[in-house]
């Protein structure tokens, strides 16, 4: 033969599914700022949102906390929008942008390389961990600063924050990465992703209020995570007066917790069985 | 009956699709440091070939080893061993050229330096460009580049220059000689017919999912095939002839004491004898077909 030397490739270093799952969030949290539509419509969206609630409702009062504050539009939608920001930022936005990576050739080219599939899920979650962190900061400053929105003081409250925030950031990615495998084509993706995810805001206590919803609907919306999470966010941010309004009457975290970790683990298996880099054969 | 030196080695390989046959008992070996040619019309089955080789596709029957494993059981650390230039890509592209490349160069073991593969595939002045960006030569280079960037032992090439500019396609030539002579192992599609001719030490040819032919590029179609043609126009217009000796036939012209017009004498090239290849399987399937529908 022509060959001169006799190529030998030498093994990979362990550690490299983490290492290489680090690398990957910081290409995809690049690669996501620098699409226009999905930081409009995903990181962005909530914010429009809130901004059009406080001015719109700013003249309805949504109730007094205990010191006798009134409760202003702007105080009642920043919890429901920090949960849209959760479902927008992990569910909608991770299945569109994996179905489009489906049909453009991105996962078949990281397909074909030595990249984990592991390492791909960490870049994926931790993209939507660093860019939801960045869109709860942005509307909270924006809700404190240009709508009077008194943040809570105590620690316990930020406490509940964090985890809820975390634990639903985590369980949105995932089942994102899972409904991705959902529509045939990177086109028909937002008519396939949209409606579930609109649907759920409306009938979940984002954009209505929950309570004046009929029981029945609360109980249905009940079963998906987004009622859980924007639960878990008003429990944070509203008096604690306004637990009575709940389903139940109370702020029940203990079911936020159980909740959101059944749908994480759905969502885990999901991901496990039905992730492929490709259709074969199509 | 597997050659140990052959770093790919299909054999019998059929893929079908319901009741279309799209691979049909193709067997061939590639050897290391080879680079070997898959020719043939499009919808032939190259790429099917090719991707069931590099584990995207699943095979119908026969066997099939790549890097000594069944593409089907290849894990990360086989993969780490290829390099893959697929024929479609159109990735959105909001990284640069070089966030690409030094992101992927991150996957391998002992990737090449990046800025020496961007010169290969010339775009350094394109390094900082976002990807989508660059016209549609200039992407076909970037996925060239990711696909020698792991330094790969076997390199899958695509249809790599469809394109490119002449300018662009030289200096490819160029990159695909060097990595040759660094020891890699090849195998390519295309439809140039000289690129193939000027890169590979062997091709097959494969038409309607069968391998038609197989061999040294110069050996390809057979000896007779390569009989040189005597061209001339006279008075009863074009004339040609067949000859292995086509001194004498033209020095038999000359007798006449006339010179002929239009002389020339020409050896068919690697595109010429595929052509002819590729038609007269065209035309046996055609009187076989009409055969079977006599009976």
């Amino acid at each position: 033969m022509s060959a001169t030397t006799v190529m030998t490739t030498p093994p990979l270093p362990a550690g490299r599914t983490l290492r290489l799952g680090l690398s990957r969030v910081a290409y995809e949290v690049r690669t996501y700022f620098r699409q226009g539509d999905s930081v409009f419509f995903t990181f962005l969206f909530p914010l429009v949102f809130l901004t059009i609630f406080s001015v719109a409702f700013s003249n309805v009062n949504f109730g007094k906390d205990a010191a006798g504050h009134v409760v202003t539009a702007a105080d009642y939608y920043l919890p429901a929008m920090l949960a849209a920001g959760l479902l927008l930022s992990g569910l909608q936005n991770m299945s569109i942008d994996i179905a489009g990576e489906r049909s453009d050739g991105t996962l078949k080219r990281l397909g074909g390389s030595p990249l984990p599939v592991f390492s791909y899920f960490i870049g994926k979650i931790g993209q939507v961990l660093v860019t939801g962190l960045l869109q709860a900061a942005l509307l909270i400053l924006v809700a404190a600063t240009a709508f009077g929105v008194r943040l809570p003081s105590d620690p316990s409250r930020w406490l509940t924050f964090a985890w809820v925030f975390l634990l639903g950031v985590t369980t949105c990615a995932v089942l994102g990465i899972a409904l991705s495998a959902l529509p045939r084509t990177g086109k028909s993706a937002t008519a396939v992703i949209i409606p579930i995810t609109l649907i759920l805001q409306f009938i979940s206590g984002v954009y209505l209020q929950f309570n004046v919803l009929p029981i029945w609907l609360q109980n249905f919306a009940s079963l998906f995570p987004l009622k859980w999470l924007a639960q878990g966010m008003r429990s944070v941010f509203l008096p604690d007066g306004f637990a009575v309004l709940e389903n139940g009457h109370e702020w029940n975290l203990t079911g936020v917790l159980i909740a959101t970790a059944i749908w994480l683990v759905v969502g885990l298996v999901l991901c496990r069985v039905t992730f492929r880099w490709i259709r074969k054969d199509s | 009956m597997t050659d140990s030196d052959a770093v790919v080695s299909v054999r019998a390989l059929s893929k079908t699709y319901g009741s279309f046959t799209a691979l049909d008992g193709v067997s061939f070996d590639i050897h290391r440091g080879e680079t070997f040619a898959l020719l043939g019309p499009n919808g032939a089955g190259k790429s099917t070939a090719i991707e069931i080789l590099e584990g995207y596709r699943d095979r119908s029957g026969g066997e099939v080893s790549v890097l000594g494993l069944d593409p089907h059981r290849g894990g990360i650390a086989w993969k780490a061993r290829l390099g893959i230039v697929l024929q479609n890509t159109g990735e959105s592209g909001n990284v640069t050229v070089h966030e690409q490349l030094a992101h992927f160069a991150g996957y391998y073991a002992n990737p090449r330096s990046v800025d020496e593969v961007i010169a290969s595939v010339g775009l350094e002045e394109k390094s900082k460009t976002l990807i989508r960006k660059l016209s549609g030569g200039q992407r076909r280079r970037v996925d060239v580049a990711l696909g020698i960037i792991g330094r790969p032992e076997l390199l899958f090439l695509d249809e790599p220059t469809t394109g490119f500019d002449p300018e662009a396609r030289r200096s490819f030539w160029d990159l695909i000689t060097k990595l040759k002579s660094e020891g890699t192992t090849i195998l390519l599609t295309t439809h140039y017919l000289d690129e193939a001719a000027h890169l590979s030490d062997r091709a097959g040819i494969i038409a309607a999912g069968k391998l038609i032919d197989i061999g040294r590029i110069d050996e390809i179609g057979g000896a007779d095939s390569r009989i040189p043609i005597v061209r001339w126009r006279d008075a009863a217009g074009l004339q040609e002839r067949r000859t292995s000796e086509p001194g004498a036939v033209v020095a038999a012209l000359m007798k006449s004491g006339i010179e002929p017009d239009g002389l020339e004498i020409v050896r068919p090239s690697l595109e010429d004898v595929y052509l002819d290849l590729v038609a007269s399987h065209e035309a046996r399937q055609g009187n076989e077909s009409v055969l079977e529908n006599a009976k």
